[in-house]
C-alpha cells in the first residue's frame, strides 16, 4: 500500500482530516484521564476489611436518659448480654466506631515520647474482649484483651490504656523487622502503650484521600465507651442468619430499656450497607465517567462512520476509475483503512500530549496521581480499535463500487 | 429571506437524514452531559447568602503554632477552627456588628407523652446574634436576646420540622421542649430555613449533609450544662484534663466563629483587633511563634475549605470536554455537507447572491441542527438530572434540579455552540468559486 497517494489526497481534504484529528486527540486525552480515575476509584471498592461482613450489623445507640458513666457502663453489659442471648446472634461487642464508618477518632503514633514529627496515623477502636471475636478478625499474634484490662471512658476522659492491639499494617509500620509484639508505642501522650496484639487486617473507620497514606493502620484499646450519648454495638449474626438477627436485635434492646435511640432510618445498618455507603462516591464517580466515556467514544465512532461515508460518496467515481484500472475490492478497503490509521496516528501523537498534559493538570489541581504509561497504551490501542472499526463499513460499500462508475456522468 | 433559508435547511436536512439525525444526537448528548453535570455543580458551588456573604468573615487564629502542622498537609493555614478560650474571650471583646461562636450539638428530647420513644436531634449552641447576622427566617416568634445569653437561660429556637414533629405545627412559642432532661421555653420557630452549604459550620459539616437541624440553644446555655460537642474535634496534643471541662481547657478546636463587617475599613480593623489579641495572648506566654491569623470574607472561606466536592469540578470539566469533542465533530459533519453543495452555492452565487445570503443560508442550517439537539438535550438532560441520585452521594444529587434558568441555557448553549461550530464550514462554503462550481459540472 503506498501511502504518499493517500497524504496527496488528505491534502485536499485539510480542515476535515484536521477535525477528525483533533477529534481523536480529545477524545484519547479524556478518555485516557477518565479510565485513570475509574481505576482509581474501583481498585478502592474491593478492599477486604478484614472483618466478617457477611455476617455482621451495627446499632447506633444513643441513650435518651443523661447516664453516668457507671450507669452507663451497666446498662452497656446489660445490652451485650441480652443481645447475646438472642437466638440468632452469635457474639456482640461495645465500640466507638467501626471499619468504614466514614469517619471517627484517629492518633497520631510515635515510636519515642520526644518526637516532633509522628511516625503514622491509627484510626482508634475502643472495645473490650469481644471485639476480635465478633468481628471475626484474625488475631495473628500476642494475645486478646482479658475482661480486667477492659476501663469504663466517660465522656472525654482522659485514659492511657498500657495495652494495645493493632493491625499488622500498623504494626508493619512502626517495626519494618517483624518484631512489633511487646513493643511500646506512644499516642500523643509521653505514657507508652505496649502491643499485645496483632490482627491480621483491620480497615481504618475512614476512607478518603487524607487517610490513604495510613491505609489499614488502626489500633483497638481495651476501653469502654460509658458516656452520656451513646455507642454503637457491633453485632455478629450465626451464619445465614442475619435477617432474623437484625430484626430481634432492636426489639431486645428496647425490651430491656425504651430510655434509647436507635434511628429507623441510620440506627441499623448491615456491613452491606455499611460498605456501599462508604464507597457511594466513589462508585457514583467511576460510573458517571464511564458513561461520558462510552459516549464519547460512541460519538467519536460515528463522527468517523459519518465523514468517511462523504468522503466515500465524494469520491464515488475516483474509486471507478481506480476499479477500472485494475485496482481489486481489497486495494480500496485498505486505501480506506490506512488513510483513517493515518488520520489516527497524527491525532494520537496530539492526542497523547494533551493526554500527560490534561493529567498534570489534574495532578497539580486536584490531587491526583501521575498516570502510568500502561492508561496512555491502552487508550492508543482503544482509539486505533475504534477508528479502523468505525471506519470498516464505509470502506467496505466503497470498495464495491464498479468499476463502470467511472463512465457515468456525476 | 428567512422563510426561504428556514426551508432550504430544512428541505438540506431532510436530504441526508442519516447525517443529520446522527448530528442532532451529537448535540444533544454533548449538551446534555454538560448541562447534568454543570446543575450538579451550580447546586454546591451557589453562594449561599448571596446578598451577605461579602460582608460574613470566619477570623482563624494560629493557637497551635508550627506543631500543629506537623503532618505537614496544609501548608501553612493556621486551623480552621477555634479552642474554647480564644472563641470566649472573642466574644466577650464583642468587636464586630454581630458575631456568633457555634458548635455542634445532638442533644435527645424527651416526649411528654411516656409511651413515646426519645428522640435525637441535631443543631447548634450559638449565640443570639447569630439570627439576625445569618438573616435567618422565623415563622413564628423570635430570637433568644443578648440578655439570655449572659443568663444562661434555658431557652431555644427549634426547626419547622420539630415544631410539625412536637406541636403539630401550632405556635409553640412559649411551650416547652425537654431536653436531655432539662426543659427548654421555646423562644421562635423557623421558617424552612436549611441553607446550602451549611456555611456558617462548614468544618463540621462539611457543608453538605444530611443530618437535619433541628434546635438552637443558647451557646452559653449548653456550656453550662455540659452539653458535649457532636462535630469534629481536632487536638494538636491530647487534653490535660478529663471530661468536657478538660475539652474546654485544652487547645484542641471544636468550635466555629463568624462575624459580620459591613465596610472594607470594619474588616481592616477586625483584623488588626486579631493580630492584637494574637500578639497580648503572645506577650502572655501562651504562644512563641509569629503572628499568622487569617480573617477570610465568606466566598473565599468556603473556597479554601474546598467545599465544592473535587469529584463535582472534575466531572464537569470532563463533561465541557465532552461537549468540545462533539462540537469539533458537528464542525466535521457540517463541513462535509457543506461542501458537498459547492455546485448549489456556486449556482446561488452566479445568480447574484452576496457571500453575507450564504452565510446566512448555513448559519440558519447549522442553528436549526443546534435547536434539534437543543431541544433533545433538554429532555436527556432532564433523565440526566433525575438519575444523577443513583450515583451521587444523597446529600449533593438532592440539591440538584432542573428549573427555567437550566433550560434556558440548554437551548442557548446547544444553539450557539453549534452555530459556532457551523463558523468555519460556512466561511468555507462562502468561498466556493462559483465559476469553477458552473464549470466542473
Amino acid at each position: 500500500m503506498q501511502i504518499q497517494p493517500i497524504l496527496a489526497a488528505l491534502r485536499r481534504h485539510k480542515a476535515g482530516t484536521l477535525l477528525i484529528a483533533l477529534q481523536i486527540a480529545l477524545t484519547l486525552a479524556i478518555v485516557c484521564n477518565a479510565l485513570f480515575i475509574i481505576h482509581q476509584r474501583l481498585s478502592h471498592l474491593s478492599e477486604p476489611s478484614g472483618v466478617d461482613e457477611a455476617n455482621l450489623f451495627v446499632i447506633e445507640n444513643f441513650w435518651g436518659v443523661q447516664y453516668s458513666t457507671q450507669e452507663a457502663s451497666s446498662e452497656i453489659k446489660a445490652d451485650l448480654a441480652a443481645l447475646r442471648q438472642l437466638p440468632a446472634v452469635e457474639d456482640a461487642a461495645p465500640s466507638n466506631s467501626y471499619p468504614l464508618r466514614g469517619g471517627g477518632w484517629d492518633n497520631f503514633i510515635s515510636l519515642t515520647p520526644e518526637q516532633i514529627k509522628p511516625t503514622t496515623d491509627a484510626s482508634v477502636y475502643i472495645s473490650d474482649e469481644s471485639l476480635i471475636h465478633t468481628l471475626g478478625v484474625k488475631l495473628i499474634a500476642g494475645r486478646d484483651f482479658t475482661p480486667d484490662e477492659v476501663r469504663d471512658m466517660g465522656t472525654r476522659e482522659n485514659i492511657h490504656p498500657p495495652v494495645v492491639i493493632v493491625s499488622k499494617a500498623m504494626a508493619d509500620k512502626l517495626f519494618p523487622d517483624g518484631n512489633a509484639l511487646g513493643k511500646p508505642l506512644y499516642s500523643m501522650s509521653a505514657e507508652p502503650t505496649v502491643i499485645i496484639g496483632i490482627v491480621e487486617r483491620l480497615q481504618r473507620e475512614e476512607v478518603n484521600t487524607w487517610s490513604a497514606p495510613f491505609v489499614n493502620q488502626s489500633l483497638i484499646w481495651p476501653m469502654r465507651q460509658a458516656i452520656p450519648i451513646g455507642l454503637y454495638y457491633i453485632v455478629r449474626a450465626k451464619p445465614g442468619q442475619l435477617a432474623a438477627a437484625m430484626q430481634e436485635a432492636p426489639k431486645a434492646l428496647y425490651g430491656r430499656n425504651r430510655m434509647r435511640i436507635i434511628d429507623s432510618h441510620d440506627g441499623l445498618l448491615s456491613f452491606a450497607q455499611v460498605r456501599q455507603r462508604a464507597y457511594n462516591r466513589d462508585r457514583g464517580m467511576a460510573v458517571l465517567l464511564g458513561i461520558i466515556c462510552v459516549v464519547l467514544l460512541a460519538i467519536t465512532g460515528a463522527g468517523i462512520v459519518g465523514l468517511t461515508s462523504f468522503w466515500v460518496g465524494q469520491r464515488r467515481k475516483q474509486i471507478g476509475v481506480r476499479r477500472a484500472l485494475g485496482a481489486t475490492h481489497r486495494d480500496i478497503l485498505h486505501y480506506f483503512l490506512t488513510e483513517n490509521l493515518l488520520i489516527s496516528l497524527g491525532g494520537i501523537a496530539v492526542g497523547v500530549l494533551l493526554t500527560f498534559g490534561l493529567n498534570l493538570w489534574l495532578v497539580t489541581r486536584f490531587e491526583l496521581r501521575v498516570m502510568p504509561l500502561a492508561y496512555v497504551l491502552s487508550g492508543v490501542v482503544i482509539l486505533l480499535l475504534l477508528g479502523q472499526g468505525a471506519v470498516f463499513a464505509p470502506a467496505l460499500r466503497a470498495s464495491r463500487v464498479s468499476p463502470v462508475e467511472a463512465t457515468r456522468p456525476v | 429571506m428567512l422563510g426561504y433559508y428556514l426551508d432550504l435547511a430544512l428541505r438540506s436536512l431532510k436530504r441526508s437524514p442519516g447525517l443529520t439525525t446522527l448530528m442532532i444526537l451529537i448535540v444533544g448528548f454533548g449538551v446534555a452531559a454538560s448541562m447534568t453535570s454543570y446543575s450538579v455543580f451550580r447546586a454546591v458551588s451557589g453562594d449561599p447568602i448571596p446578598w451577605k456573604s461579602s460582608r460574613l468573615f470566619v477570623p482563624q487564629i494560629d493557637m497551635w503554632g508550627p506543631k500543629g502542622r506537623r503532618d505537614g498537609t496544609n501548608n501553612n493555614e493556621p486551623p480552621d477552627a477555634m479552642d474554647y478560650t480564644d472563641a470566649v474571650a472573642m466574644m466577650r471583646e464583642h468587636r464586630a456588628k454581630y458575631q456568633s461562636a457555634m458548635y455542634r450539638v445532638s442533644p435527645s428530647i424527651v416526649p411528654p407523652d411516656a409511651s413515646k420513644h426519645p428522640i435525637n436531634v441535631g443543631g447548634h449552641a450559638v449565640y443570639s446574634e447569630f439570627f439576625p447576622m445569618l438573616d435567618v427566617p422565623f415563622k413564628f416568634g423570635n430570637a433568644w436576646g443578648a440578655d439570655s445569653d449572659a443568663q444562661r437561660a434555658a431557652v431555644i429556637v427549634i426547626s419547622d420540622k420539630l415544631n410539625q414533629k412536637l406541636f403539630g405545627g401550632a405556635n409553640s412559642i412559649g411551650k416547652t421542649v425537654n431536653i436531655d432532661g432539662k426543659d427548654y421555653r421555646v423562644t421562635g420557630v423557623l421558617d424552612n430555613w436549611s441553607p446550602k452549604p451549611v456555611f456558617y459550620d462548614v468544618v463540621n459539616t462539611g457543608g453538605f449533609t444530611t443530618g437535619q437541624e433541628d434546635v438552637f440553644l443558647p451557646f452559653t446555655r449548653a456550656i453550662d450544662v455540659g452539653m458535649p460537642n457532636d462535630g469534629n474535634t481536632n487536638c494538636a496534643e491530647i487534653p490535660k484534663g478529663s471530661g468536657f471541662v478538660g475539652l474546654q481547657q485544652s487547645s484542641c478546636i471544636w468550635i466555629s466563629y463568624m462575624a459580620e463587617l459591613d465596610d472594607k475599613a470594619a474588616a481592616s480593623a477586625y483584623k488588626d483587633y486579631l493580630d492584637g489579641y494574637f500578639r497580648d495572648q503572645k506577650a502572655a506566654g501562651r504562644f512563641d511563634w509569629p503572628v499568622n491569623n487569617r480573617l477570610r470574607d465568606l466566598p473565599a472561606w468556603l473556597d479554601s475549605e474546598h467545599v465544592v466536592p473535587s469529584d463535582t469540578k472534575i466531572s464537569l470539566m470532563v463533561a465541557l470536554g465532552l461537549l468540545v469533542a462533539c462540537l469539533v465533530n458537528t464542525a466535521g459533519l457540517l463541513l462535509a455537507k457543506f461542501l458537498r453543495r459547492s455546485s448549489e452555492i456556486g449556482v446561488r452565487r452566479a445568480l447574484g447572491a452576496p457571500r453575507m445570503a450564504i452565510y446566512m443560508q448555513f448559519l440558519i442550517e447549522a442553528g436549526m441542527v443546534g435547536l434539534t439537539g437543543g431541544v433533545l438535550g433538554l429532555m436527556l438532560t432532564w433523565v440526566g438530572v433525575r438519575c444523577v441520585s443513583w450515583v451521587l452521594p444523597k446529600e449533593i444529587a438532592s440539591l440538584a434540579h432542573v428549573d427555567l434558568a437550566l433550560l434556558m441555557l440548554t437551548l442557548a448553549v446547544a444553539v450557539l455552540a453549534t452555530m459556532l461550530a457551523g463558523l468555519y464550514p460556512t466561511f468555507r462554503a462562502s468561498r466556493v468559486q462559483p465559476a469553477l462550481q458552473l464549470k466542473t459540472n
